[in-house]
């Protein structure tokens, strides 16, 4: 009786929470698209040539997007998992740093970095006495693949990593002894034993760039758009509802076919096996290859951040001189707005919904891992596809859903601290589901079986087991979900009062006026918004809770 | 711990309850009123202070999007208000919104003060509140050092001596970019042996810049900011918001724009009280207000545009800098509303596509 009762519960509380940030919002916003005779408007749009293009576009850039980031980052993956080296939190740390920042921000730092006058532009021209230009990558195609390789490396290191990390090397050593050569047992062993996290990563990744928005619209600009930004304008700015309406159908439908034949190949890519505490598979690097492979992590995750740095330059210099003012302005409210808030207010302000959207998320995710569980059939995978609907949804869609649909019945929106926190929330939980599932399905039953049978009861389990094992996964959870709600944006802007200010709201507002001290203060901002998430990753990555965290 | 989860995610179900409850307002506690309005609205604070100490109010401030954004927000939710009144609706999407009947009409008498021209609405459903000009901003310098003339007119930005030097916003996803498409619209037409499509054609043959919004055009791409175009839409007031914004460096202005008649783009602002408002009286006790000198007196160093009211007065950098080009262009706003999206749409297929 009991035993299902906890699953009862937990499966009957996510529904309504589902049910109530998700389903209600989407179809009160559908409902009204698709008022009155709209079959004509499904005609027009799946014959229109452009939308294909854009659905092509769409796929294919999403597609190259996550390969790419598969790519770079395993390695790095493998490096943070096996090897201990200086300074290694601190550089998981900063992986997600641009995870957080507006892509207003990571463009501005681009330009600074790879803009036909910026850093790298410079050097090559002086160095070859060049007269224009040799790179020119703005509103390009590689400028988004790039900018998408930037956001999205940090989800393979950790999700993959922290697999990797619990990884028992034995398996391997095992297998070289008995004559495996080293490719032999990256790809019969240590690969398959990976795929669950990898096939985690890869569909995160592959959801957040099919979904790309800003990146899309600020980095490439007019000439290209993904389904996301055709919304965006058809919604938003030409109110042509119906059309946005059938878009997000689209895209809304591939997401969760795609998730569902994700889930289901992750579930039988799974295998259960031993796991070890991550302390018996690090280990310091000893020979050539092992320095050689640390030092190309190093340079691997200071190239991912160069962009960031470039603008942390930048905003240390105006007009040829190394300044602070932009630092120094921050604090002064010289010209009195309404809008003004200092910089520690946003700080923590920020800080505050992200512990909010952690405290919130991690439960959410926890119990939505434990739900789709260990048994693998077509009806989890569905379960889980939809579980993963808040990152495939168009948030443009859901920005307006929002509006209309918490709008009833003398709710106040924007008076409301709590919906901001939601908002977050469900935006943050499917990482922490993603983060603890592939840990989850390597847990041999069997562990399970013995403590049972010692008389363990459900709770104790739980408890003393699986919990432990699945700190890591939380806690790299628990990491995405800070990194959610320190960079949200869209849901923030039109849901927050002036004292709720956040720091990416303040940089946007400084960023729409024109002016030094503007840009100036959109820098620094930015620069305090870097260190501060950096502080974040690291402390919640040091969070330990009696015997948990040590595995 | 299992149940402990529940019971948190039962806490938190629950939570989400007392959001469906607002506060009940007694006669003495202060009403709230709520302005739904753009990204690049502010305002002193002392400004909304005397407001809410002299009618025992308090203001909130909703902010949803770019001026178009708004608007479909409005429109959107006009069953439902989410606000009691929107700031910032101009003549490019003025018809669309009375269309769909989404204010209630009111005459403020502060309207007397108000030139005819700025008047938007003769069923005064939206009151004019301010006005700014969008138009080509350049970079001088700039120009001076590549051995190039100042452009005087809209055409000059087709001769091939500028291939490469503009850039301008979509006006699928950016209102300076819409003003702009319209100011072509006004100047070269629809119809005759050089159209609006024939100059876009131009344009885009001497490589001009597509960018979706104005912070990435104007900082990514204009070059007294880093980028490499000197030429770039924006407003009449960027060059004095630029001495403003400079910490003294400057002290004319790094950038200057094209005045010729029929260059720029009138917006005219307005604010309209939303039909369903709970406070209506409050409600035009603040249009009168942003009417009002203090109001208008206030906003110009802040969203660089020029008040309404012939009674303000403009101070310092605002006063010394701020140009309004001569003569305007304005488009008829039922014209813009009838045919807007396909002008859009016609605009996207020379230009992206």
């Amino acid at each position: 009786m009991m035993t299902h009762s906890w699953k009862f519960w937990g499966a009957f509380l996510l529904i309504i929470f589902l049910a109530f940030t998700v389903v209600y919002p989407l179809i009160s916003i559908l409902n009204l698209s698709f008022r009155g005779n709209s079959n004509m408007v499904w005609i027009d749009v799946l014959t229109d040539n452009y939308y294909l293009d854009t659905l092509v576009f769409t796929t294919w850039q999403a597609i190259a997007s996550t390969l790419l980031t598969l790519l770079i980052g395993i390695p790095s993956a493998y490096a943070f998992a096996r090897y201990n080296f200086p300074g290694k939190r601190l550089l998981r740390g900063l992986t997600t740093v641009p995870f957080v920042m507006p892509p207003l921000v990571i463009a501005l730092g681009f330009i600074a970095l790879l803009g036909e006058k910026g850093i790298i532009n410079s050097l090559l021209q002086s160095m070859f006495n060049l007269d224009d230009a040799p790179l020119r990558l703005m509103n390009t195609i590689y400028a988004i693949l790039i900018a998408h390789i930037i956001y999205e490396f940090t989800i393979v290191v950790r999700i993959v990593s922290t697999a990797w990390a619990n990884l028992d090397p034995d398996i391997e050593n095992a297998a070289r002894m008995l004559g495996a050569s080293q490719w032999k047992v990256f790809s019969k062993i240590t690969l398959p034993l990976l795929l669950p996290a990898i096939i985690a990563a890869g569909s995160l990744i592959f959801v957040f760039t099919f979904t790309s928005f800003g990146v899309v619209l600020i980095l490439g600009g007019a000439n290209y758009a993904t389904l996301e930004v055709s919304i965006y304008t058809l919604a938003a700015h030409l109110l042509e509802l119906p059309a946005a309406g059938v878009l997000t159908v689209i895209q809304m439908t591939i997401t969760i076919v795609l998730m569902a034949f994700y889930a289901r190949y992750q579930q039988r890519a799974a295998l259960s096996f031993n796991l070890v505490p991550n302390k018996a598979t690090t280990m310091h690097p000893r020979g050539k290859f092992d320095k050689l492979l640390c030092v190309s992590n190093y340079i691997i995750v200071l190239i991912i951040l160069s962009p960031l740095v470039a603008l942390i330059v930048r905003s240390l210099i105006s007009d040829g001189h190394i300044t602070l003012t932009g630092f120094t302005n921050l604090f002064s409210n010289e010209r009195d707005s309404f809008f003004f808030v200092s910089p520690l207010q946003a700080i923590t302000n920020s800080l505050l919904f992200g512990a909010c959207t952690v405290a919130v998320a991690v439960p959410i995710g926890i119990i939505s891992g434990l739900l789709l569980g260990n048994s693998a059939n077509w009806r989890k995978a569905l379960l889980d596809s939809i579980l993963m609907l808040p990152l495939g949804i168009s948030a443009v869609t859901m920005g307006f859903g929002f509006l209309i649909a918490f709008n009833q019945w003398g709710l106040n929106l924007t008076g409301s601290w709590t919906i901001i926190v939601i908002a977050h929330a469900t935006l943050a939980y499917p990482f922490v589901l993603r983060s603890i599932l592939p840990v989850l399905r390597t847990i041999t039953p069997s562990l399970r079986e013995a403590a049972q049978m010692l008389g363990a009861s459900k709770g104790n389990i739980f408890t003393r087991i699986e919990l432990p094992i699945l700190w890591r996964g939380i806690v790299v959870g628990a990491v995405f979900a800070f990194a959610v709600s320190l960079g949200e944006f869209g849901a923030t802007l039109l849901l927050h009062r002036p004292e709720h200010t956040t720091m990416p709201i303040a940089i946007f507002r400084y960023l729409g006026q024109p002016g030094e001290s503007n840009l100036m203060q959109a820098l620094s901002m930015s620069c305090i918004l870097m260190f501060i998430s950096t502080v974040g990753f690291v402390a919640i990555e040091r969070l330990r809770f009696r015997n948990l965290g040590s595995f | 711990m299992i149940k402990l989860l529940c019971l948190f995610l039962a806490f938190l179900v629950t939570g989400i309850m007392p959001l469906a409850c607002t506060a009940e307002e007694t006669p003495s506690s202060p009403k709230e009123l709520t302005i739904l309005t753009h990204d690049s609205f502010d305002i002193g604070a002392a400004v909304i202070a005397e407001f809410e100490m002299e009618f025992n109010a308090t203001i909130s401030i909703m902010k949803g999007g770019d001026a178009g954004e708004v608007i479909n927000k409005a429109i959107l939710t006009k069953t439902n208000p989410i606000a009691d009144i929107l700031y910032g609706i101009d003549n490019t999407f003025l018809s669309r919104a009375l269309e769909e009947n989404i204010f209630i009409a009111y005459r403020s008498p502060l309207l007397d003060n108000v030139p005819d021209s700025y008047h938007l609405d003769l069923g005064n459903r939206v009151m004019p509140v301010d006005v700014g000009f969008v138009t080509i901003n350049y970079d001088h310098a700039l120009l001076a050092t590549k051995g190039l003339a100042e452009p005087e007119t809209l055409l000059d930005l087709t001769d091939p001596s500028f291939k490469g030097t503009l850039v301008v916003q979509n006006p699928a996803t950016s209102s300076p970019g819409l003003a702009f498409l319209l100011s072509t619209i006004a100047q070269f037409g629809e119809t005759g042996s050089y159209t609006y499509l024939d100059y876009w054609r131009d344009l885009k043959d001497n490589d001009v810049l597509i960018k979706n919004g104005w912070s990435d055009s104007y900082y990514g791409d204009f070059s007294i900011h880093g980028g490499t175009r000197p030429l770039v839409v924006s407003y009449s007031t960027s060059p004095a918001a630029e001495i403003f914004y400079s910490e003294g460096k400057y002290t004319t202005p790094p950038s200057r724009i094209i005045t010729s008649t029929d260059s720029a783009f009138m917006q005219i602002e307005g604010i309209g009280i939303l039909q369903g408002t709970s406070h209506e009286i409050l409600a035009k006790h603040f249009v009168d207000f942003a009417m009002d000198r203090t109001f208008q007196e206030d906003f110009p160093t802040r969203m660089w545009v020029f008040p309404v009211n012939k009674l303000a007065v403009t101070k310092g950098v605002f006063a010394d800098f701020a140009e309004k080009p001569a003569t305007s262009t304005r488009l008829n706003s039922d014209s813009i509303a009838k045919n807007r999206n396909r002008w859009i749409k016609e605009w996207t297929e020379v230009v992206i596509r």
